[in-house]
């Protein structure tokens, strides 16, 4: 034989997936939610996803450079982050908001922690807290969507969870009309982060994901289903002042962020117990911040506080050991 | 009906199709046998004869070293050459009696046949013994150490393996195809000495001939034939006792700890061959396949033949292989060349292609959970393999890494490509080495 062979210790195949393969099939899912984005949003969207995934994939890039490593942006996660990032901004950002969010969420939310794999914060979410902190006029300037060619300019308005916490702070009481367009809400049809209006074209691509079988039902059914049970509380104790599950579900960023937010892999639990903890924990939290809290979203800050007890589940949450009576104890 | 499994594990394509068709084939004698004196866990034989004697077949060439130790047997009647270590299936050079055919194959009178009605159950354990059944899944274990469990160990539940979970093997399922009689001889043998109430035959469910000849030849004797769902490692001991009884063998314990003992069929077989026939184990079906070799092939090959034998009977290579594996694609042995001879664990020769080896470059881990989600065992491999490669033994042995049965799931699921398993056995590897020392 004149060839070389190998050597190695078992096993000898492989499953033949890989990290860019299962990116690649997360930026395939988001593509319905930005072909929405864009046909709400019309040419500011799309401005806003650009600028968000180049600036990722430089940023990722310089950092990699100055730190003498190998440049990875062909995995495909600083991309994921830069779509990612776009989605959860408003669509009126100016260009050098966009542009700063993405530095941040590569270099503050990624690198600095030692790059893929090694962040304990979803990137985006990172960017998207830090702006929001930093520039509230710009975070919170929302437009009413103008679809293609329907000749109107964007107009500044309110979200709907804004317009709820507007009301409620001054009268106490929630405007009926609030509640009467599911249909609108559902489609994408209202005032919103880039990404999360269309509810639709999340849960098609999250279908996608599924099917793929990079996505389980662990953290979005129990994160989703959490809001919906925990919200159906305070409803139903005075409807007049809090809005049906319905409305927190299809309004804000619920669907974004429990279908692409909270499945983050790096940043979330391994076990399937520590994933429907951290499920429940993102719905508690989303739930008491809209209700209670300062800003009318809590979605991102509920993710980002899970993120940060993730080791701490992880600990407690390992799974039963084959043979053994409890956590790692022999019987 | 939901066919029974254990939670985890994976679905690799089997691409037993190569063979499972193919009846099982003499293999003809090679022009020498290298009979290595190591073959089986535990205390190597020791050569008990000289160069330049001729021996016969069936006759022992190396004598069982202590308890849990085999005797080993000429393959055939010649002379011989050579007492010296030779290339071995482990890795390194070990002794082995070398043996030069005389053509004749003429069988030995050690070994009596035995009238089961008369044997009590020490006599057949002692026959098993000096026939030096092993194991013949893989792992080589000497067979009459698993017929002799304490008295206080009672086992109610006897299970035969059938499942043959490794993808491209089929040497068990040609087994229990063409040699029913002589697996349900062992299986009654076995029962007999074990006292067992229940007996089951573990098979899984991609081979419905299998099932079906079985159940036909069991029709009316108290013998269970049980389908499993097809899944990766379903034939792994603990995993094959967790489907039949639902029940887990404790962490650090034996399957005799739960009254479970577990034989492969071709072991059966084998056993019946010793106590019936006074055969030694001096040949097993070991199935030859892979991309890279011209014809698959069942073949029925005697101990100590020589790889390179195996693979010029099966019609030479298609082209230069890049691995040649001994026993399965998940936890068989990688070869330097086929200098080396198949030895009682020899399950399977496979013959890779260069394309069909993975060489992709690790990555950092992505924490994806698929290693969790696919290990049998329960364990969290990702974060065993990351303490291990830092040398943390303490953290390693918390996470419970020698509950590890090094399945290789882990890896073989494992996106970025981390040598999972590969950096688990190091860790396990080193809490023994701690434990050792101190």
């Amino acid at each position: 034989m004149s060839k070389q062979l190998y050597l190695s210790s078992s096993p000898h195949i492989h499953s033949g997936d890989s990290t860019s393969k299962v990116m690649r099939a997360v930026l395939y899912s988001l593509l319905p939610a930005c072909a929405v984005a864009v046909y709400f949003f019309g040419p500011a969207a799309l401005t806003v996803l650009l600028i968000a995934t180049l600036g990722c994939l430089a940023t990722e890039v310089v950092c990699q450079r100055l730190m003498g490593q190998p440049v990875t942006i062909a995995d495909g996660s600083a991309a994921i982050t830069g779509v990612l990032l776009a989605l959860n901004l408003p669509p009126s950002s100016p260009w050098w908001l966009t542009l700063l969010g993405a530095v941040i969420a590569i270099a503050i939310g990624k690198q600095v922690y030692g790059g893929l794999g090694s962040n304990p914060f979803n990137p985006a979410l990172v960017a998207r807290v830090v702006l929001l902190i930093s520039f509230p006029v710009q975070m919170t300037t929302w437009s009413s969507p103008t679809p293609f060619g329907s000749g109107l300019d964007l107009v500044t308005t309110a979200t709907p969870l804004g317009e709820w916490k507007n009301a409620v702070m001054l009268t106490g009481q929630m405007p009926p009309e609030l509640q009467s367009g599911m249909a609108d809400y559902f489609l994408g049809n209202m005032a919103g982060c880039i990404g999360e209006v269309s509810a639709l074209a999340l849960l098609l691509g999250a279908g996608y994901l599924f099917y793929k079988r990079i996505l389980t039902w662990h953290i979005p059914a129990t994160f989703v289903g959490t809001v919906v049970l925990f919200s159906s509380v305070f409803w139903l104790v005075n409807p007049d002042k809090y809005p049906n599950p319905l409305f927190h579900l299809l309004t804000g960023g619920l669907v974004l962020g429990a279908f692409y937010m909270a499945t983050d892999m790096v940043t979330t639990p391994v076990s399937t117990k520590g994933m429907l903890f951290f499920g429940v924990g993102c719905g508690v939290l989303t739930v008491l911040i809209r209700l209670f809290g300062g800003y009318p979203e809590g979605v991102s800050f509920a993710i980002l506080l899970m993120n940060a007890a993730t080791p701490l589940i992880d600990r407690y949450s390992r799974p039963k050991t084959f043979g053994t009576s409890r956590q790692g104890v022999r019987p | 009906m939901k066919l029974k499994t254990f939670t985890g594990g994976i679905h690799p394509p089997d691409n037993k199709q190569w063979s499972s068709h193919k009846a099982i084939e003499d293999c003809p004698l090679p022009a020498e046998f290298v009979v290595p004196m190591a073959q089986h866990i535990g205390a190597p034989a020791v050569a008990s004869v000289e160069v330049g004697q001729s021996v016969s077949k069936g006759q022992e060439i190396g004598s069982a070293k202590g308890f849990v130790s085999v005797p080993v047997h000429a393959p055939t009647s010649g002379e011989v050459v050579a007492v010296e270590s030779r290339p071995h299936p482990w890795g390194t050079s070990l002794p082995a009696v070398v043996i030069k055919p005389d053509g004749e194959d003429c069988w030995s009178t050690d070994l009596q046949p035995g009238d089961p009605g008369s044997l009590t159950v020490d006599e057949i354990v002692e026959k098993v013994r000096l026939a030096g059944v092993v194991g013949m899944g893989g792992a080589a274990f000497p067979a009459h150490v698993k017929m002799s469990p304490p008295p206080e160990k009672k086992i109610s539940t006897l299970i035969f393996n059938g499942v043959e979970c490794e993808p491209y093997l089929t040497a068990d399922h040609r087994m229990m195809l063409e040699e029913p009689e002589r697996i349900l001889q062992g299986v009654a043998l076995l029962q007999y000495v074990f006292g067992a109430e229940r007996v089951v035959i573990g098979i899984e469910a991609n081979k419905p001939d299998a099932i079906a000849l079985l159940e036909k030849e069991c029709a009316g004797a108290p013998v269970e034939i049980l389908p499993l769902q097809v899944k990766y490692p379903q034939g792994a001991e603990k995993q094959l006792i967790a489907a039949v009884t639902g029940r887990e063998v404790p962490s650090g314990g034996l399957p005799m700890d739960i009254g479970v003992a577990v034989h492969n069929v071709s072991t059966a077989a084998a056993v019946a061959d010793a106590v019936l026939f006074g055969r030694p184990l001096i040949e097993r079906v070991c199935t030859v396949t892979g991309p890279a070799i011209r014809e698959p092939k069942n073949l029925l090959i005697r101990i100590g033949t020589p790889l390179s034998h195996l693979v010029q009977v099966c019609g030479g290579l298609t082209e230069d292989p890049g691995k040649i594996v001994l026993g399965g694609p998940m936890m068989g042995f990688t070869q330097l060349d086929f200098d080396v001879p198949a030895t009682r664990g020899t399950s399977g020769l496979l013959l890779l292609r260069d394309e069909d080896v993975d060489r992709q470059e690790e990555g950092p881990c992505i924490r994806c959970s698929r290693c969790v989600q696919a290990c049998p065992m329960h364990l969290l491999p990702t974060t065993i393999a990351a303490y291990s490669r830092r040398d943390l033994v303490a953290e390693a042995s918390e996470y419970c890494a020698m509950d590890c049965i090094e399945c290789g799931c882990c890896s073989y699921v494992c996106p970025a490509r981390i040598p999972l398993v590969q950096a688990i056995r190091y860790g396990k590897a080193a809490i023994l080495a701690k434990k050792r020392s101190s």
